[in-house]
């Protein structure tokens, strides 16, 4: 940089406390350097795109500002800077992906986003068309049944962990297959829902039922994990007092350890469904693919949203644009239908927080 | 079910003559272990009924130990157990039909940290005891309980307005009131406290410290405390623990009236203690 240091420093003092800082103008010289370097550099790198030049940007920006704060501001600051630059550039960095989808999914999804999309099922048509109300409704009916399914049992078992299983055998066992659990790769738990119901209902079998069993296998763990940290942060000193009331120990927990840490338990529960509702491969294994609504979790196939988008796209049908339209539109929804969800928990923990403290 | 006494539960019928009326607790030949180690060993001691009992001792010499074995709350720790006899109207607490949880609502017990309730309003801390035991109470019944216990707690002028907000939102000294007001909700025999002004300022110590010379006309009350001049207020009758050293157990080295143990007890250790001398 050919800017000189008098220019964009403060003049030095004579004091030992003051400090020679880096001006609003300097700043804003180096920032302005490296845009113009970055279009010079994205222009002989093969044209100007608008990405190509804030990255570029970037980079420079943060080299730039680290030599003039080490010249101009010394090595602390300097560092400092550097450190700056290199956090919100990662935070940034990591965004990129979240945005991107969101935003790919919303122009994408925008086409078939109507009312037709959620009032209509697949039922006979071939190309365009047609809408998501199967769908819909099936993610319902699935998710919903791998949480009647999963968070009972997940609470319970966290609760006896914590409450119960004090360092016993069983409890540490139970803790590995937990751990084990949550590695499961979501496949296999379909091929499992799916070879258990073979044994029931025959081979080819395949069911909401089916599917919901392959996601509670899913969610179990993490209902598991997310339960048992909240109750340990419950202070031991509650249970002493509500035992020092003579109250018996499932009370207490039931009435004074679950209370306390409902909110953070609901916030488990709403991750683990976010964290099974986009599941495809189980239940393209499980519970199949069906073009019409089917309101019996029992027997026949059921489709979700991610399947639905799925099939969009290996099978779009003729012309072939309808079913992307439609895939995108199934995505929107589900993103929609998490989002929803993650509010709601939000909302409804705030509601239940233990008022009053700090 | 909160009525119910704990004799009913016992083997040995209780002899006629002092049932309901006095609450002597009579400790026996009194070990208290955690796990293999002997926190506190061989204590005799009788603690009068109606009267407020001050344990003092070094930090470590197993007050709180030897308080929690008063109602049981001792073994909720895991591998916590104790050997010896507890009596209360001729009723061992640890014999072998009685139920921990029945003698837990007839010896109350207010704990160094304040620590209410944090899902519950004010009203609801001071019900909880009831509430959690009882099936239901009728409103007007609910509210004349409420209002007895925090009077007797004095914190109902404090708090009247705003039953219905949560007791995590008063301050500590209000709080370790309110917890005082929920134990004695349950309408217990014994008040058991562990410190519990060790955590406030000197005027809620204060007002705890005439709580309890009101409560003592009620109740049989023991308390920890490592303030001498609050023993020396408060208490009729003191008992001083020590300990050899560490590692090893907690013993009961005097027991007189609390005139006798602070102007000349007969143990030189007892002597050191409540001088300052100790160490
Ligand atoms: N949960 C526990 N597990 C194992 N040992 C314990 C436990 N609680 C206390 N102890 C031990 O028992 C002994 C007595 O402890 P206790 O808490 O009764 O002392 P204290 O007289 O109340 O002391 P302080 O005045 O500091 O409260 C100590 O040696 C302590 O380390
Ligand atoms: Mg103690």
């Amino acid at each position: 940089m050919s800017v000189s240091t008098v220019e964009i420093a403060n003049a030095a003092t004579t004091s030992p406390f003051d400090n020679r800082t880096l001006t609003a103008s300097g700043r804003a010289m180096i920032v302005a350097a490296s845009l113009v370097v970055g279009v010079a550099l994205s222009a002989v790198l093969g044209g100007v795109a608008i990405v190509r030049v804030v990255a570029i940007a970037a980079v420079l920006h943060t080299a730039a500002l680290y030599l003039a704060s080490l010249r101009i501001e010394g090595r602390r600051r300097a560092i400092d800077r550097l450190m700056t630059s290199v956090v919100t550039g990662s935070f940034v960095l990591v965004l990129i992906p979240l945005v991107s989808v969101i935003w790919t999914s919303i122009d994408r999804g925008a086409a078939r986003f109507d009312g037709a999309f959620f009032t209509e099922t697949m039922r006979g048509v071939a190309g365009a068309g047609g809408g998501a109300k199967h769908a819909i409704i099936g993610t319902l009916i699935i998710t919903g049944l791998a949480a009647v399914l999963s968070v009972p049992v997940g609470i319970l078992v966290a609760v006896y962990l914590v409450e119960y299983g004090q360092r016993n055998r069983l409890s540490s066992m139970i803790t590995t297959m937990v751990d084990v659990m949550t590695g499961i790769p979501s496949i296999v738990a379909g091929l499992f829902a799916y070879s258990l119901f073979v044994i029931f209902q025959g081979p080819g079998a395949r069911s909401g039922i089916a599917g919901a069993v392959a996601l509670s296998v899913l969610m179990t763990p993490v209902i598991v994990r997310a339960t048992e940290e909240m109750l340990r942060l419950v202070s031991n000193d509650l249970r002493e007092a509500s035992f020092a009331l003579g109250v018996p120990k499932w009370k207490t927990i039931v009435k004074v350890v679950l209370p306390t840490a409902v909110g953070g338990i609901l916030t488990g529960i709403t991750l683990a469904i976010a964290r099974v509702i986009g599941e495809t491969a189980p239940l393209l294994i499980a519970s199949g693919l069906a073009q019409d609504t089917n309101l019996n979790p029992l027997s026949g196939r059921m489709t979700t949203l991610p399947v639905m988008s799925y099939y969009g796209y290996v099978a779009p049908g003729f012309p072939p644009e309808a079913g992307y339209d439609r895939g995108w539109a199934a995505a929107l929804t589900l993103i929609i239908i998490v989002l929803v969800l993650f509010t709601a928990a939000r909302v409804i923990a705030k509601v239940l927080q233990p008022k009053g403290f700090r | 079910m909160t009525n119910e006494n704990i004799a009913e539960h016992t083997v040995e019928p209780m002899s006629a003559a002092d049932a309901n009326t006095e609450h002597r607790i009579t400790v026996r030949g009194l070990n208290i272990f955690y796990g293999k180690f002997r926190a506190v060993a061989d204590v005799d001691m009788d603690i009068e009924p109606q009267s407020v009992t001050a344990l003092i001792g070094p930090s470590g010499c197993g007050k709180s130990t030897f308080l929690r074995s008063l109602n049981r709350m001792h073994e909720v720790i895991d591998n916590a157990t104790v050997e010896g006899t507890v009596q209360i109207n001729g009723v061992d607490l640890y014999g072998p039909k009685i139920d921990p949880v029945q003698v837990r609502r007839k010896i109350g017990m207010v704990f160094q940290r304040p620590n209410p309730f944090p899902t519950m309003s004010i009203a609801e801390n001071v019900l909880a005891g009831k509430r959690l035991n009882q099936r239901r109470i009728k409103k007007d019944e609910a509210d004349q309980v409420i209002e007895q216990a925090l009077r007797d707690s004095n914190l109902w002028e404090e708090v009247k307005d705003r039953l219905d907000a949560p007791g995590g939102g008063l301050s500590g000294g209000q709080q370790q009131r309110l917890c005082i007001a929920r134990a004695i909700a349950v309408e217990p025999e014994v008040l058991l406290m562990d410190e519990p002004c060790s955590a406030l300022d000197p005027i809620s110590t204060l007002a705890i410290e005439q709580l309890m010379l009101q409560l003592r006309r009620k109740y049989t009350i023991v308390i920890v405390t490592h303030n001498m001049q609050q023993a020396a207020r408060v208490s009729e009758r003191t008992a001083f623990f020590n300990i050899e050293g560490t590692g090893k157990p907690g013993r009961l080295i005097e027991m007189d009236t609390t005139e006798v143990m602070f102007a000349n007890p007969t143990q030189q250790a007892t002597q050191d203690y409540v001088t300052g001398r100790f160490g």
